[in-house]
Order: structure tokens, then C-alpha cells, then sequence
């Protein structure tokens, strides 16, 4: 097998810049989002999700322009979410140049849309992003769901969540660990091998990254099939092209540009 | 060279648009028959599901046209379900009709595996092929798909192992095709259109 683990860095956008700081707490200026793509594009990034984190309606406009300007600078796929409730909300995204569209909120208040998004983009554009929190540690740990930036629980196990995803037609699942998503101390590794291991599509690690070791556990003992980062590669703390070395280097399968 | 992509609504159409800009080719978005009828080169982009490119071309009234086209020995690349369209028909959309151009059809990827088989993987380059060029077994390229053609020794210049091994790259006279996106596959899917620009410009296909 030769299919490469991924890596994606994800832009946080507000308005037309890119933001550092989730949940509106302590929000950063980190840059220009098609500066920032056109750089990971160069250094070996495999993919780019762009997020809308404020999602407001009067905002749209401004972010479909991001999506535009940071599709230019791509010959990577682009995922492109945050706000996206309906079918037309989806289509304005792609026609934007989205590859892939992720939902989150929307699709727990009205889980149909994921088969709607499915039967016109097909699955392996549709990206069910979870944001999960431990409910239950121990030997048969359990996640629950939170929605609108993980302020609200959705009363939902994490799981059956995804697995309900997938069935009713997403082609990925961006998993978000809320309990690691800013600390820094890593990902969370057993809900992402339990999620990985137990659905049928692959699985995008996020919440936690700070060090190399934390991308070859995630991958190595949480069968992620690609992981996601933020403010490390921003801040350039971490280099893409550095971390893939160190993967390599652990027989982790990446890609290296041509 | 006037290059004639098929836009049916694929959600692709753009990125191909701008992986052509980036090569410094001006590509022509066609919705009408007519419009193939000059063509000096034809892309048929797509994602999705089967049934939306052939049910496409169909009511578009493209599916004649592209045949004549091709006949007349048209440079032609698919990709994606561009490639799916060829064979006579898909596992995923049984009462549909493909364009029969090449014989066999589309199946699923084992359910053994992940799918859709969505990310970069690399080739095994079993026929040598300009389409190629400065390209080997080494380079990773972007695939997002559940079906997939068979292992047809006949046309296959690659082939790409996922569970099974299916064809990737196909060339048959005039019609090449990649399961696998080159407009999504960085700098080495940048040299895989160059390559097909370079072919299609001189119409020497061996």
C-alpha cells in the first residue's frame, strides 16, 4: 500500500484574514490566506481546509472571495466549511473552487443534508466534521458531540455520529478533539484510533498538534489517515517539509513534492 | 491550440481551468455541440457520482459529437470519471450507457479498504508513454474515487494498487485518461498536462 498519510493545514478565517485563537477567544491576525496557501502549497502541504469561524451571513460575500483568491494559488485539493447549511449555501462554496465542502452544525440539526451534499458533489466531496469531548473515560471510553464551535452538546455519541455519516453518504470525517483542540499536548489519540478503526472512510485527525511525535503517534497508533494543524504552521514553529522528513523517518508513508 | 473543456457542471471544471492557466494554455469552457466541432484538443473533466456525466453528455447532446471528434483522432484526455465515461458502462449507475469506447466496465474498489481511496498515491508506469515524460513510479498524484476501471493490459500505461490493482493511466491511440487528477497533483500533475499539451500539439500518438 502506498496511499500517503496527509497533512493539512487548516486556515481559520475571519473576514478576509486568517485568524489565530478558536471560539473568538484572544482572536490573532496570522496573515493572508492566499499568501499562506500559495506557501504550503510550495512546501509540501497535501491538502488546505479553509473555515469560515465567524459563518455570518452579511460575512459570506467576503468569504467566497477568500475561497477564490485561495483556490488560485492551489494545484492541492481545497475543502472549504464553517456556515454552510444548505445545498445553495454548498454550491456557491464549490463554485468558489472548493474540491470539498465540510459541515458540522447543519448536519447534526438536519442530518438529510449530508445526502443531499452526497447525491449532487458526491461523497468524497462531503467532509463531516465532529467535534467530540470525552463523556466517559475507562476501558469503553465514550465521546459526545458538540456543535456551533463546541459550545452546545448535541446529545449525540461521537461514534454512532460518524458512523450515521457515513451511511448517509460522507466521504471523510474531520475529527476534532475539543478536550486537546489549543493545549498543544498533542492529539487525542484513542478517540481517533476508535473513530478511525470502526468506519469505513478515512479519518482527519485535528485538535492538539504542537510536535512531530504528536503527527507519527496520530498516525501510528491513531490510524489517522491525515492530520490537520493550525497555529504551528502559521507561526512557523513547524515546518511541513521538516515534519515529513521526521515522519519518513519513521517508515510513516508522505509525500514529498517533485 | 484551441482547448475545448467539457463543462456538464463537474465541480472540477475550474481547477482544470486553472491548471491549464498555470501552463500558460487558454482552455475553452464548451457547453454546445457545435462548439467541439473546432477543437484541438478535448478534456472531459469529473467527480462525482457516474450518473452525472453521462446523463450529462447525454442531455447535452455532447455524446455524438465527442465520438465524431475522437474519430477523427482529437487529442482527448479524461479525467476521473472523464475516464469512466469510456468504458461501456459502471457498476455504480447499471442502466446507464457509457461511451463504449473502450471495452469492459467500472467497478468498485474492494470494501476491504477505505474508501472513497482519497489522497496521493504513487504508480507502477508498466507501458512507457510520453504522457510520463520526466514522471516515474516515485511520483505521488491526488485520487478521490470508489470506482475504478479494470486492469486492462491492453490500454493501460498504469496502474495504481488500492486494495486491488486497477488501471490509472490509460492510453489508447488519440484518448488518454488518468483516474487520479493531475489538476489536484501539484507540480507532478502540472508536467503530466504539459506533457499531454506537447503530444496533442504535434498529434503524434504511436
Amino acid at each position: 500500500m502506498s496511499l500517503a498519510r496527509r497533512i493539512i493545514p487548516c486556515l481559520d478565517t475571519d473576514g478576509d484574514r486568517v485568524v489565530k485563537g478558536v471560539n473568538f477567544v484572544g482572536l490573532r491576525d496570522a496573515g493572508d490566506p492566499a499568501e499562506l496557501a500559495a506557501r504550503y502549497d510550495s512546501e509540501g502541504a497535501d491538502e488546505l481546509v479553509v473555515l469560515d469561524i465567524a459563518a455570518s451571513r452579511d460575512r459570506r460575500p467576503t468569504f467566497l472571495e477568500t475561497i477564490r483568491r485561495v483556490a488560485a494559488e492551489l494545484a492541492i485539493p481545497l475543502t472549504a466549511g464553517g456556515g454552510i447549511r444548505t445545498l445553495g449555501d454548498a454550491r456557491s462554496v464549490v463554485r468558489a473552487g472548493a474540491d470539498k465542502i465540510t459541515i458540522n452544525t447543519a448536519a447534526v440539526e438536519r442530518p438529510q443534508l449530508i445526502s443531499e451534499l452526497s447525491a449532487e458533489f458526491g461523497s468524497q466531496a462531503v467532509v463531516l466534521a465532529i467535534d467530540a469531548t470525552l463523556e466517559l473515560a475507562g476501558a469503553e471510553p465514550r465521546w459526545d458531540v458538540r456543535v456551533r464551535g463546541g459550545r452546545d452538546p448535541a446529545h449525540l455519541d461521537a461514534l454512532s455520529w460518524a458512523q450515521q455519516g457515513v451511511e448517509l453518504g460522507a466521504g471523510e470525517i474531520l475529527l476534532t478533539s475539543m478536550d486537546r483542540d489549543g493545549t498543544q499536548g498533542g492529539y487525542d489519540i484513542t478517540l481517533t484510533s476508535v473513530i478511525s478503526r470502526r468506519v469505513s472512510v478515512p479519518v482527519i485527525a485535528s485538535g492538539g498538534a504542537k510536535t512531530p511525535e504528536h503527527f507519527a503517534q496520530v498516525f501510528s497508533e491513531g490510524a489517522a489517515d491525515a492530520a490537520l494543524a493550525a497555529s504551528i504552521f502559521h507561526d512557523g514553529s513547524q515546518s511541513i517539509r521538516g515534519l515529513k522528513q521526521f515522519l519518513a523517518a519513521r517508515n510513516i508513508e508522505v509525500r514529498f513534492p517533485c | 491550440m484551441n482547448i475545448a473543456l467539457i463543462d456538464y457542471g463537474a465541480g472540477n471544471v475550474p481547477s482544470v481551468e486553472r491548471a491549464f492557466q498555470r501552463l500558460g494554455a487558454a482552455s475553452r469552457r464548451i457547453v454546445r455541440p457545435a462548439d467541439l466541432a473546432s477543437a484541438g484538443a478535448i478534456i472531459l473533466p469529473g467527480v462525482g457520482h457516474y450518473a452525472a456525466i453521462i446523463r450529462a453528455l447525454d442531455s447535452q447532446n455532447l455524446r455524438s459529437p465527442l465520438l465524431e471528434a475522437v474519430a477523427r483522432r482529437v487529442p482527448f484526455l479524461g479525467i476521473c470519471l472523464g475516464l469512466q465515461a469510456l468504458y461501456a458502462g459502471s457498476e455504480e449507475a447499471p442502466a446507464l450507457v457509457g461511451l463504449g469506447l473502450l471495452a469492459g466496465s467500472v467497478s468498485s474498489l474492494p470494501r476491504t479498504t477505505k474508501l472513497p481511496h482519497m489522497g496521493w498515491n504513487r504508480l507502477r508506469i508498466v507501458k512507457p508513454t510520453p504522457l510520463f515524460d520526466g514522471l516515474g513510479d516515485s511520483d505521488y498524484f491526488y485520487f478521490a474515487h470508489t470506482f475504478a476501471a479494470p486492469r486492462s493490459a491492453e490500454h493501460a500505461v498504469a496502474f495504481c494498487d488500492y486494495g486491488t490493482t486497477f488501471t490509472a493511466a490509460l492510453q489508447s491511440g488519440n484518448i488518454f485518461a488518468t483516474q487520479f487528477h493531475p489538476e489536484k497533483s501539484g507540480a507532478a500533475g502540472a508536467r503530466l498536462l504539459q506533457n499531454f499539451l506537447r503530444l496533442a500539439a504535434m498529434r503524434n500518438f504511436a
